[in-house]
């Protein structure tokens, strides 16, 4: 069971993949879909890994990620 | 679950920034905004952005702004924070604007302890003009107007605001940051929020520079500015707090 | 009655602004204007206001631009070559719409420019104070107090059309001292009253639901900048009939009209009282609004009877005389009689001047 979720505004996505480097435990990945501009947003691969560090969100430059964590 | 993170209320709903894949401008934009929500002043903030990409916060940050001649947004708010002291006043600036045209200006209401923050965007290069020279710009660094790369014989060195405001008196807080990482950002958030503190309390001129990148001029993925700002900018623009009063 | 006071022009400006609810000045030391920024700083303090001493010309404009933008009345003032400086924000300021007030304490030509009284800016004035086409209302006093009434109108002039109005005045009446009568200092109530009314200030949101953005059109992509200068445009062309103010002095009968501005329209009007004493049927018209310029007091003229008009300025090449010809345009001779550099127009040479235009009496 994940301790945390991350919810991606897709459309807002630059696809410049800090997130993907910085998530600690790779949950975070691009796949061929884009956005209307184009962009190959990001998206959990791995949802049930996230342990809601926001360590995403905090690097993300477009805050496109927003965190929640189980009793937080 | 509870949302631990999320943007501000100082960013229009659902909005995209104008800004460039990667460009810390944005991650400028979340954690300035971040702050001013903590501080419960997003409805009672006015910013004055820089001519350039600053330019771009208009249709992205939700709060009161005036849009500067280049190189003036130091003047404008000093007399703006005098005619309406309980508003939160922060100029926006890129390295073209403040260090080189508005050098003055900057330099001067620092000098006067004029009572609002600078956010200050050094990315070494005129990002909104395509990439020519800064003050900032690295020697040996290639640019559209240095295209045989920042020859010091010839344009001198960078130019570095942090150390030189230091030399005045009346500034009360000066710190140097920048958002290449997770503790980074974290450190940057905390630096505007006691500059703004710094203001609300009347202690005067406070000044935070980033050192961010600019994916596009520097012909880099946004990734490799990130190895680029760490193993080579901050080795020019070392990081940490020059002042606080 | 309200006391007359003996005062110096720079000083009866600076009062009359302090007094019309001036709240903010910058300025930046040039001659021949230091007294008022050195007046200001003094008077600034005792009414709760605002002076600062800008770093340069460019950055006290631009503060007055920061100080607009908040809603307090502010000014700021300088000197040709100075001016030529504020430009930038004069242009921003006619951009974004704000209203300040602006005096420009004219040199002598251009570049440094002879420090010496001259009407050499009135091209600058009244055709382009900045970059991008804008209009202002320029206003020109002859005496002093005319000089602190029109200060005192130009910052209702400049709320009520949200834009940059000049006051166009020179070093002579800058350094003269004559009585004045002050008008009645705004009480902090009404002051707080009319700063209510600038709902564009960018103090806070408030809890509004929109934001404000001070800037010109080209950033805020909300409008267009062809909308924008098409509804400048459209109040430029109102003060055409809104804003026109000139005096006319013995014309009804006249056969050879003077006209003149400023400094120089008071002496032109000497030089009629002089040639009427003598037997010449002379008027004068004498714009005190010079932008936009008073064409209808030309067209008002009945060109059966008139010998010709003389227009005098202190500006070599002329430059005012150019919207006398146009505005005249050929319904008869226009000559002129100019000086320049600080050299004072001569009564005595408008006098000749007029008598050759005039012919047999």
């Amino acid at each position: 069971m994940a301790k945390g979720k991350v919810e991606i505004y897709s459309e807002a996505c630059k696809s410049c993949r800090y997130c993907v480097i910085t998530c600690p435990k790779n949950v975070l990945g691009t796949t061929e879909a884009v956005n209307q501009k184009g962009y190959q947003y990001v998206v959990a691969l791995r949802p049930e890994d996230c342990i809601g560090c926001a360590m995403c969100a905090t690097i993300c430059p477009d805050g496109v990620i927003t965190v929640y964590r189980e009793g937080a | 679950m509870e949302k631990i993170y999320s943007r501000a209320s100082g960013i229009f709903e659902g909005a995209v920034s104008g800004f460039c894949p990667g460009c810390m401008h944005s991650t400028i934009c979340k954690i300035v905004t971040q702050v001013i929500d903590e501080l419960n002043m997003t409805d009672h903030t006015c910013f004055i952005q820089g001519v350039g990409c600053c330019g771009l916060s208009i249709t992205y940050l939700d709060m009161d702004t005036i849009s500067a001649p280049h190189g003036r947004a130091c003047a404008i708010a000093s007399a703006f924070k005098r005619c309406a002291p309980e508003t939160l006043v922060f100029t926006y600036q890129g390295d073209g604007d403040l260090a080189s045209i508005g050098l003055a200006e900057t330099i001067s209401a620092a000098n006067r302890g004029e009572n609002f923050t600078v956010i200050f965007v050094n990315n070494g290069t005129y990002g909104m003009t395509g990439g020519q020279m800064a003050p900032t710009t690295l020697v040996g660094t290639k640019t559209t107007t240095s295209p045989y790369g920042r020859d010091p014989g010839e344009h001198g060195y960078p130019i570095h605001m942090c150390e030189l405001l230091s030399q005045l008196s009346a500034p009360a807080y000066i710190a140097r940051v920048t958002c290449a990482d997770v503790p980074n950002v974290r450190k940057a958030k905390a630096a505007v929020k006691k500059a703004f503190e710094y203001q609300l309390a009347g202690k005067g001129f406070s000044f935070v520079e980033f050192v961010t990148n600019c994916p596009t001029n520097w012909g880099m993925s946004p990734l490799e500015t990130l190895d680029y700002v760490r193993d080579t900018v901050l080795n020019e623009f070392p990081l940490g707090e020059f002042r606080a009063k | 009655m309200a006391e007359k006071i003996f005062m110096k022009g720079c000083e009866a400006v600076s009062e009359s602004a302090i007094r019309a609810g001036c709240r903010f000045f910058a300025g930046y030391p040039i001659t021949p204007q230091n007294e008022v920024p050195e007046y200001f700083a003094r008077r600034m303090p005792s009414v709760k206001g605002v002076f600062i001493q800008g770093e340069s010309e460019v950055a006290s404009a631009n503060m007055v631009y920061g100080a607009a933008a908040s809603g307090v009345r502010c000014m700021t003032s300088s000197s040709s070559c100075g001016i030529s400086l504020k430009s930038e924000a004069i242009s921003f300021m006619a951009g974004a719409r704000l209203p300040v007030v602006l005096a420009n304490f004219q040199r002598g030509g251009p570049g440094i420019g002879t420090i010496q009284p001259a009407q050499q800016d009135y091209n600058q004035a009244t055709k382009a104070s900045g970059n991008g086409g804008f209009r202002m209302l320029v206003l020109s006093p002859s005496d002093l107090q005319e000089a602190v009434d029109m200060t005192y109108r130009a910052f209702d002039l400049a709320d009520k059309y949200q834009n940059p109005v000049m006051l166009l005045l020179d070093g002579f009446t800058g350094a003269m001292m004559e009585p004045v009568i002050l008008p009645e200092a705004k009480t902090d109530e009404e002051l707080d009253a009319i700063r209510a009314t600038k709902t564009y200030a960018t103090t806070g949101k408030k809890g509004g639901k929109q934001h404000k953005v001070i800037c010109g059109p080209g950033l805020d992509t909300r409008v267009s900048q062809e909308e924008m200068n098409r509804r400048d445009a459209k109040m430029y062309e109102g003060w055409e009939t809104d804003e026109i103010d000139y005096e006319e002095f013995l014309i009804d009968d006249a056969e050879l009209i003077l006209t003149a501005y400023g400094i120089t329209g008071r002496i032109a009007k000497s030089a009629v009282k002089l040639l009427r004493a003598e037997g010449y049927k002379v008027g004068l018209i004498r714009p005190r609004t010079i932008y936009p310029f008073s064409k209808v007091a030309f067209d008002n003229l009945d060109y059966g009877k008139i010998r010709g008009i003389l227009s005098a300025e202190m500006a070599i090449p002329e430059q005012f005389s150019t919207d006398v010809k146009t505005a005249v345009c050929g319904r008869t001779k226009v000559e002129t009689a100019l000086s320049s550099g600080g050299n004072i127009l001569d009564r005595g040479y408008i006098i000749e001047q007029a008598k050759k235009l005039y012919g047999d009496k």
